[in-house]
């Protein structure tokens, strides 16, 4: 995995704002395009994402990976939509998504994975009192991370082996020794930190 | 989230975690080209059912709460490289939200078979924990396109497709809870587990 390949780096506006901000941003105007109801309103939401696209920079490969997947998922609603209900509410209900999905994922361009952990630990410091540890979570997120990278390299093992026995057709196959590894791996891991000690403190 | 000690020991953390990035290179690692078929299939959505099944009710449903985590921190962990917050604001969204109640209560039906589920008890349970996705899942898109009627007919598409790698879920739990039983147990045994797979050979 390459874990930021989402995040596009850069220092325009929207990668500058802050990220508290900018969430609670996005979360206001999802809000807004759900309980708006004019095509016109909604238009207007489309094109202020548009804008910020322009502002955030975004090199033309995000962009038309953006817009295919929403041509992928907006046409065939359009149609369906028009076809079952009306086109009124084909257009509306397209343009409500085209301006939540493509604010969320302007989101993500624009974010780094750390400052947004940052701001989550930050955010949920107080429920420190009830027994979360929000300090925990960026570690937790890291351990994700490397054992997404170790299980990749599981995965390629198995399925090397499953081909050298010619099942690489089989999800079973594939499956099964998988699962067994990472099962292996997780009781090492299991091990290791107990032996730090990571886990109770 | 992290919780104090009590809640998460030691071993419990890390099959937690391994098991998320499971479903994670489950995604990100190119579809199984089953039969004859042309085209890759997805199997991470095998993973909640998995999830459930195999850790139990409870570090299912947080793995995948963890999981959804990483998806909605923006890494392209769902199948196609997909993530990011955008995910949950699509009409399907509600079917990945619906992973954590859906590996919940595919592991609460198992457990009444622990320590040696069988394959039918697998299946229930699978075929439970992926009608609980769709129960999440339907409304949801109805929610999203303002019609459930419409969300419900349009749903019926993935149910061959799921249908199938329920059966497939369930047959791999069967055969990993044969290799490494006490997998979905309170006490993980590391060392018993260790020492049973070694009989699967790397």
């Amino acid at each position: 995995m390459n874990p930021g390949a989402l995040y596009h780096p850069g220092t325009s506006l929207p990668h500058r704002l802050p990220v508290g901000g900018k969430l609670v941003g996005l979360l206001g105007f999802a809000a807004l395009v759900f309980v708006a109801r004019s095509p016109w309103w909604l238009g207007g939401g489309v094109l202020v994402v548009a804008v910020g696209y322009a502002l955030a920079r975004v090199p033309p490969a995000s962009w038309s990976r953006l817009v295919r997947s929403l041509l992928v998922l907006l046409v065939p609603l359009f149609a369906v939509q028009w076809w079952l209900i009306g086109l009124d509410s084909a257009t509306v209900v397209c343009l409500r998504l085209a301006a939540t999905l493509g604010m969320a994922n302007l989101f993500t361009l624009t974010t780094r994975i750390d400052d947004l952990v940052d701001a989550i630990e930050r955010a949920t410091r107080p429920l420190h009192r009830f027994g979360v540890r929000p300090d925990r979570f960026g570690l937790l997120v890291g351990f994700t991370v490397q054992a997404v990278a170790a299980l990749t390299g599981i995965a390629a093992d198995v399925r090397e082996a499953q081909r050298a026995r010619g099942m690489d057709r089989s999800v079973v196959a594939f499956a099964v020794p998988f699962l067994v590894r990472t099962l292996r791996h997780a009781d090492e891991l299991g091990e290791a930190l107990a032996a730090r000690g990571v886990a109770d403190d | 989230m992290a919780r104090s000690r009590s809640a998460l020991p030691a071993a419990d953390l890390a099959r937690t975690v391994v098991f998320a990035a499971f479903i994670a290179v489950l995604g990100i690692f190119p579809g199984v080209y089953v039969g004859g078929s042309a085209v890759p299939i997805v199997v991470q959505n095998m993973g909640p059912l998995l999830a459930g099944s195999i850790l139990g009710a409870r570090r299912g449903a947080v793995c995948l709460l963890l999981f959804l985590v990483l998806v909605a921190l923006g890494f392209p962990v769902l199948s196609g490289g997909r993530g990011g917050l955008a995910v949950f604001a699509g009409p399907t969204g509600g079917f990945i939200l619906g992973w954590a109640a859906s590996a919940a209560v595919a592991g609460l039906l198992v457990r009444r078979a622990l320590p040696r589920p069988g394959l039918p008890t697998l299946v229930l349970a699978c075929v439970a924990g992926a009608a609980m996705d769709y129960l999440v899942g339907v409304p949801y898109w109805g929610a999203v396109i303002g019609d459930f009627g419409a969300a419900a007919k349009q749903s019926l598409v993935f149910l061959p497709g799921d249908a199938a790698k329920v059966v497939l879920a369930a047959v791999v739990a069967a055969i990993v809870h044969r290799a490494l039983p006490q997998t979905g147990g309170p006490q993980v045994g590391a060392r018993q587990a260790g020492d049973r797979a070694e009989a699967e050979g790397p």
